[in-house]
């Protein structure tokens, strides 16, 4: 059914849009694969090597799963990584290397990342505040409550709780099958049902959207609960691998941009309405092989950090310049 | 005497003269600090206000014309940090290198504004990651530059024009220079935009770029020279902010959304179109007079940012609501 030809132009033609982040991931990783043989170190081409280099992205990756829903519909979040930041300090405080209080210090994480999600979504959408403007200055307020309490690590994990971070099932960690879990169930979600293709319909055309009968305000919403989630989920596994919060670790690891550039590269469309998460898994994968390039390749940090912000605006180039629509 | 009514509409003392809010609001803050705190009254009180805020109220009215054209530039306070890093870094210690480092700083932003407006007209790329991503870039480069550690400082000629004042002035018995920067800059950036065909253009731009391209605007090079008035006025803060609080290698972050805030108050409608520059200073004002108070009630640095994420929503969303209530 799906394969039926449209009555397009050309149907034969070549997609590019479809497969792009796929033809960027090979890139990535013949350009990888060439580096270490050109280098000599090819005691680097082993599968364990494969898994550190994308355990690496787990924090990004799952931040990025739920970044994606807000860019579908037409949204974005510029808050994740102060809600990292805020969950990663929840979580260690409460469980204050207490074993018992893993469950308590996790609720609660969820819930506040429920609740700020909720926050976006109304402030966006009742208040109609620019997506954009209203995520930031949730981030501003996050950040100022967060490093009004807290100027450094604070509290610490408990033992038990750093499985998440550090236990493995025989070679690949926790954390990643978790990761790779998660990205499933969004694939669900948004191929399967409902309000999945709602998100669709409200990136595509929210005004064809609203007319059809979808209550936009409602998916907007939800969408945005979603991504606050997924960063305290991001927040909760930083805190398990640095064994304790503090107020600076989401915006030292620049989660907000690179999450958004992560789902672009992946090919979904800033503008909403197209694209995916098998796209956005693709796109994390890819940042972790030049992270891992740099690596092999000696990069200077600071030259790094220089590349990583070209990197990052040439991927969204890479996409946005053959678009015709003007841009904000 | 069936027309009674019509005399009474067009009376010419019917209603207030349309002043802006943010004026009001301006005389409201400083008469609250003058309570609090009567030195502030006094000249040096209210001339060292006015010196703290210059390299703030500098920048917004340049950051506005990123704005009115329909964009943001988060990269502002980065150019303000190479600024002064890249200034301490060149001048060694000598005094006389001031007439070629500023002048060379100002080349070193009219390229950044470049590279801004040519990403965002020419890939296409929206400006909000065009400039975060240069924001990391330029972070990175002022690491590099001063190899993690600011070295030096920077000269007395350099610093004149953030830290000196004029002093036996007659009424006012002190005048710093930031004050006469302030002036000066402030006119030509309001000539540029609100007496000018190019400001005009700037306008038109941000209120409709299909439209504007129809009227025969060219909208490529209008934005362009946007970006570019905004990276020049972040070097000119940079170097009223580093006279005046000397080398640091974060010196200029968060400048970028307390610009955008500053015009936000001062009534600058976010994604272009509307905007005006004596409103957007006395934006900055407000703000740095709300910082003032916070200060005075003795309240923490990061309460700051709390305030600012606070005030930047309920500004955009009380903008929203009285153009919804004006049926536009």
């Amino acid at each position: 059914m799906t394969d039926m030809p449209l009555p397009a132009k050309n149907p034969r033609r070549f997609r590019f849009e479809r497969h792009a982040s796929t033809i960027l991931l090979l890139a990535s990783v013949a350009l990888y694969i060439a580096l270490i043989i050109i280098m000599g170190q090819t005691r680097f081409l082993t599968l364990e090597n494969l898994v550190a280099i994308l355990s690496r992205s787990i924090t990004l990756g799952i931040t990025a799963i739920g970044q994606t829903f807000a860019i579908l519909v037409a949204s974005i979040d510029l808050s994740v990584a102060s809600v990292i930041s805020a969950s990663a300090v929840v979580t260690s405080v409460v469980m204050n290397g207490n074993p018992a209080m893993m469950m308590p210090a996790v609720l609660a994480v969820l819930a506040l990342g429920a609740v700020v999600g909720l926050l976006n979504g109304l402030v966006i959408t009742k208040l109609e505040v620019n997506p954009l403007i209203a995520t930031l200055g949730m981030s501003l307020i996050i950040q100022g409550v967060l490093s009004y309490y807290y100027n450094n690590f604070a509290g610490n994990v408990p033992v038990e709780f750093q499985i998440f971070a550090y236990g493995t099932l025989g070679i690949v960690p926790f954390s990643l099958i978790f990761m790779f879990v998660l990205a499933g169930c969004a694939w669900f979600v948004l191929r399967f049902s409902r309000f999945g293709s709602d998100v669709y319909s409200v990136g595509g055309n929210k005004d064809a959207a609203r007319l059809a009968g979808i209550k936009t305000d409602r998916v907007v919403i939800r969408a945005h609960v979603i991504c606050s989630l997924c960063a305290a989920i991001a927040g909760i596994y930083l805190a398990s691998r640095l064994r304790s919060g503090a107020p600076w670790i989401g915006a030292e690891g620049v989660y907000d941009l690179e999450s958004i550039a992560v789902v672009v590269i992946g090919g979904t469309v800033l503008a909403g309405g197209r694209g995916g998460i098998w796209g956005t898994m693709a796109g994390v994968i890819i940042f972790s092989l030049i992270d891992s390039i740099f690596n092999v390749a000696g990069v200077d940090a600071f030259v790094k950090q220089v590349l990583r912000g070209i990197i990052i605006v040439a991927a969204v180039a890479f996409y946005a310049a053959r678009s015709k629509r003007p841009v904000a | 005497m069936s027309a009674q009514s019509l005399p009474q509409a067009t009376s010419p003392t019917r209603r207030l003269p349309r002043i802006n809010p943010v004026y009001v609001l301006v005389v409201a803050l400083i008469l609250a600090i003058i309570v609090m705190n009567p030195a502030f009254g006094e000249p040096t009180g209210y001339m060292n206000f006015l010196k703290r805020v210059t390299a703030l109220a500098i920048l917004s009215a340049g950051a506005l014309y990123v704005i009115v054209s329909g964009g943001f530039d988060l990269s502002v306070g980065s150019i303000m940090t190479l600024t002064v890093i890249g200034s301490s870094m060149l001048a060694s210690n000598d005094p006389n290198s001031t007439y070629w480092i500023i002048p060379l700083m100002l080349g070193i932003g009219a390229v950044i504004g470049l590279i801004n407006g040519l990403v965002v007209s020419y890939l296409k790329v929206p400006s909000l990651i065009a400039t975060l991503g240069m924001m990391i870039t330029l972070n990175g480069v002022a690491f590099m530059w001063s190899g993690g550690a600011p070295r030096g400082y920077l000269p007395d000629t350099f610093r004149f024009f953030g830290r000196y004042n004029i002093t036996d002035v007659p009424i006012i018995s002190l005048l710093p220079i930031a004050v006469i920067c302030l002036v000066v800059f402030g006119a030509i950036l309001w000539w540029g935009m609100h007496r000018t065909n190019f400001g005009r253009m700037l306008h038109a731009v941000g209120d409709n770029q299909q439209a504007a391209r129809l009227a025969g605007v060219p909208v490529e090079r209008v934005r362009i020279s946007a970006f570019v008035v905004s990276a020049l006025t972040a070097v000119l803060a940079g170097v009223i902010l580093g006279g005046r609080a000397g080398v640091s290698v974060d010196i200029g972050s968060g400048f970028e959304l307390q610009a955008i805030t500053a015009a936000v108050i001062g009534g600058a409608q976010l994604l272009g179109g509307r905007g005006s520059v004596p409103a957007t200073i006395a934006g900055a004002l407000a703000l740095e007079a709300i910082f003032t108070l916070l200060n005075l009630l003795g309240l923490a640095q990061p309460v700051r940012l709390v305030v600012q994420g606070l005030i930047l929503i309920g500004a955009v969303a009380f903008a929203t609501y009285q153009r919804k209530r004006a049926g536009r």
